[in-house]
């Protein structure tokens, strides 16, 4: 079956014209596909720099590859006719960090809602559609008549917010990509947003690409997380896995900086060295900060270490991984889409091809 | 009035130690056409020598104005109409404006969330600190200047080529660092720290609460961190203190107030943050909270709290103190 969305071996680099000498990889060798069905919820975390919000706006359609191509049902994203171009905007939806900008200050939120409304034909007539955007907004967990007829300084960051999720539903996507959606609102409001994604989710079937530094969020809303380091995959798989025995040094160094609401468990000190400001040479681009690096294998500072398979549902791109099998980049979703719950690792090795 | 409370003050450390800062009954009002907004309404605490404090809660909760009005950076519309704050021995809120500028920075130094624009974007770090000193009147010969800043740049941890770079040569992390070296650099009694790490990633955020903590117990200073993460102080501070609504809710040591959130706001606060250990265990905090402008008499929670009392709608719980060195202002105790 064809994905709904498939970022195919996508390369995006930002610089190095003809007249700059370096080019930065935002984005390396990535290959990920999205299914319309059955919905899912891929965590994509990272810290800034990591790739994270390019690979967004990538399956966005917002930026184009510098190598590789982003498929929307299989088609390039850069071929598409001015129909499939609606339909490709409709179907995948952005909900983006802050609440604050996305608005026009000098525009009820009514406007915001209208215009897709009536832009995209989802309704007939001004009345009808008014009744398709109250729907949204109680599908999030608004009162319209709280809502409508407001300018967003009247609003709360997390009720503007849950506006754009509202905004996105009121499309009927298949893909919602949502970049940072909680990280500029208050924690009381953070599971509130995260709860209506979820249920986005399951009641109407929507995917979910949930874009995030923070991976106790990813945690809670993801069956899947990618940990993107400096534009390549570090760690992927089940996220019960990824987080309860992170494999990758990388991710282990990031959970471990969690800060725990628990002053009887501080901070364990940091085994890894100092980020220094830009990677050398061809290796693993972790092998300046790894305490493993060297140990573990001389290859760490000369070859980017492959995808290995430790357990179904999981590739860590480390060596101290070496003894388990490789799988190609390419073969990401086909990893991701095994059954993740299985606890043993490596026995359960039969690639059960992807589902749906 | 409640000036009643302002006899004991909450505090929760070792009560050996000097006291640095007292603020007793602060109010901050934002003056509009509808009537005053009080946005810090009769807060008081004090804080020793080397006492780590933070001041949580969501925003609009009032501690950004708290930090802004230890410092008497408070604006028009904005007015403190109230209050103490007594800086070792002496009320800011007496001092002549020039008096002020210079306690500010050398007794008293904020760092604040937005690194990216706390600094001069066209001056060199170097020039940044200089400027700083001098404007304390601590002018040095050149060699004196640059082991100064020398100094300043290795206790945050900065290489010291960073000296003759500009703010946007360096990364968030760095800006933040080169922030708190400016801070530190007249070595103040009382560094605040206003969301100091909201931009930043977790890896970075560690180590720039790492480097504060390591500069605040050289200087022996004390410090007040602002944020709304229940985890970041659970990890840096040694007295949390909960906002709501303009008020303190919920005063004690880290370690109690964690162990056993009194306020229904606290526990609410902790159980609303997302964990690694169980999934689906977030709880909303439903409703929002209340306006600030013409506010009844009543516990500013009532309408939100899922214990409230009849009460609540009455009367305002002043903040006691219900179990030793542990402050709450709730009628259910």
């Amino acid at each position: 079956m064809t994905p709904l969305i498939e970022a195919r071996q996508v390369t995006k680099r930002f610089g190095g014209g003809l007249f700059q000498a370096n080019s930065s990889v935002a984005l390396d060798d990535f290959s990920l596909a999205i299914e319309a069905s059955p919905a899912s919820i891929t965590a994509v975390v990272g810290e800034s720099g990591s790739g994270k919000t390019t690979l967004g706006r990538l399956l966005l359609g917002l930026t184009t590859p510098s190598e590789g191509q982003v498929l929307y049902r299989g088609k390039d994203t850069r071929a598409l006719s001015g129909r499939e171009r609606r339909q490709f905007h409709r179907d995948v939806q952005a909900i983006f960090q802050d609440p604050y900008e996305a608005f026009n200050p000098f525009y009820k939120v009514d406007h915001v809602l209208e215009v897709p409304a009536m832009k995209f034909g989802l309704a007939p007539s001004r009345s009808a559609a008014r009744k398709l955007i109250e729907q949204a907004l109680s599908d999030v967990g608004l009162r319209p008549d709280e809502t409508l007829g407001r300018h967003p300084h009247q609003l709360s960051g997390g009720q503007r917010q849950r506006i754009m999720v509202a905004r996105a539903l009121l499309m009927r996507p298949k893909l919602i990509v949502a970049d940072e959606p909680v990280s500029m609102v208050d924690a009381s409001l953070r599971a509130t947003i995260l709860e209506t994604l979820r249920s986005l989710n399951q009641e109407f079937g929507i995917s979910l690409v949930y874009i995030t530094h923070d991976l106790t969020t990813a945690y809670q809303i993801s069956q899947n997380v990618i940990v993107l380091y400096r534009g390549s995959v570090a760690e992927a798989g089940d996220v019960e896995k990824v987080v309860k025995e992170p494999a990758h040094p990388y991710t282990q160094l990031l959970i471990g900086s969690i800060p725990l609401p628990d002053p009887d468990r501080p901070w364990q000190p940091l085994m890894t060295r100092a980020d220094t400001s830009e990677p050398h040479g061809s290796g693993c681009k972790f092998a300046d900060r790894c305490p493993f690096a060297d140990i573990t294998d001389p290859r760490c500072r000369q070859v980017e270490p492959p995808f290995f398979k430790p357990q179904p549902n999981r590739v860590v791109a480390c060596y101290r991984q070496k003894s388990s099998p490789t799988v190609p980049h390419e073969d990401l979703t086909k990893v991701l889409s095994e059954p993740g719950a299985v606890t043993d690792s490596i026995t359960g090795l039969n690639p059960s091809a992807a589902a749906g | 009035m409640t000036s009643a409370q302002t006899i004991n003050l909450p505090e929760a450390r070792a009560r050996s130690a000097p006291v640095v800062l007292q603020v007793r009954d602060l109010r901050v009002y934002f003056e509009t056409a509808r009537g005053p907004v009080k946005a810090v309404d009769g807060v008081s605490f004090q804080l020793r020598e080397r006492q780590k404090l933070g001041l949580v809660g969501e925003s609009g909760s009032g501690k950004s104005t708290i930090a802004l009005a230890l410092l008497r950076l408070i604006r028009p519309p904005g007015r403190i109409v109230g209050g103490h704050i007594e800086l070792e021995g002496a009320n800011l809120l007496d001092l002549t404006e020039e008096r002020m500028r210079r306690v500010r920075l050398a007794r008293i130094a904020l760092v604040t969330q937005g690194a990216m624009n706390s600094l001069n974007p066209v001056l060199r770090v170097r020039d940044q600190v200089r400027d700083s000193l001098e404007d304390h009147d601590e002018r040095c010969s050149g060699r004196e200047f640059k082991a100064r800043l020398d100094n300043l740049l290795d206790r945050v941890g900065l290489p010291r080529r960073v000296a003759s770079m500009f703010p946007h040569e360096l990364s968030g992390g760095m800006k933040q660092r080169v922030c708190i070296a400016i801070a530190i650099s007249l070595r103040p009694k009382v560094i605040i720290a206003d969301e100091p790490t909201s931009a930043l990633d977790v890896l970075i955020q560690r180590q720039i609460m790492e480097t504060l903590r390591i500069v605040q117990d050289d200087l022996g200073a004390a410090s007040i961190l602002i944020g709304r993460d229940m985890g970041l102080m659970a990890q840096s501070v040694d007295t949390v203190g909960v906002m709501y609504a303009g008020k303190l809710v919920e005063v004690g040591n880290v370690h109690d107030v964690f162990a056993e959130p009194l306020h229904p706001y606290t526990q609410a606060l902790i159980a609303s943050l997302p964990s690694l250990e169980r999934k689906a265990q977030m709880q909303r905090i439903a409703g929002s909270p209340p306006s600030l402008l013409n506010r009844p008499t009543a516990a500013p929670f009532a309408q939100r709290c899922p214990v409230v009392l009849a009460r609540c709608a009455l009367e305002d719980p002043p903040l006691r103190e219900i179990r030793p060195n542990h402050w709450v202002a709730c009628h259910l105790y």
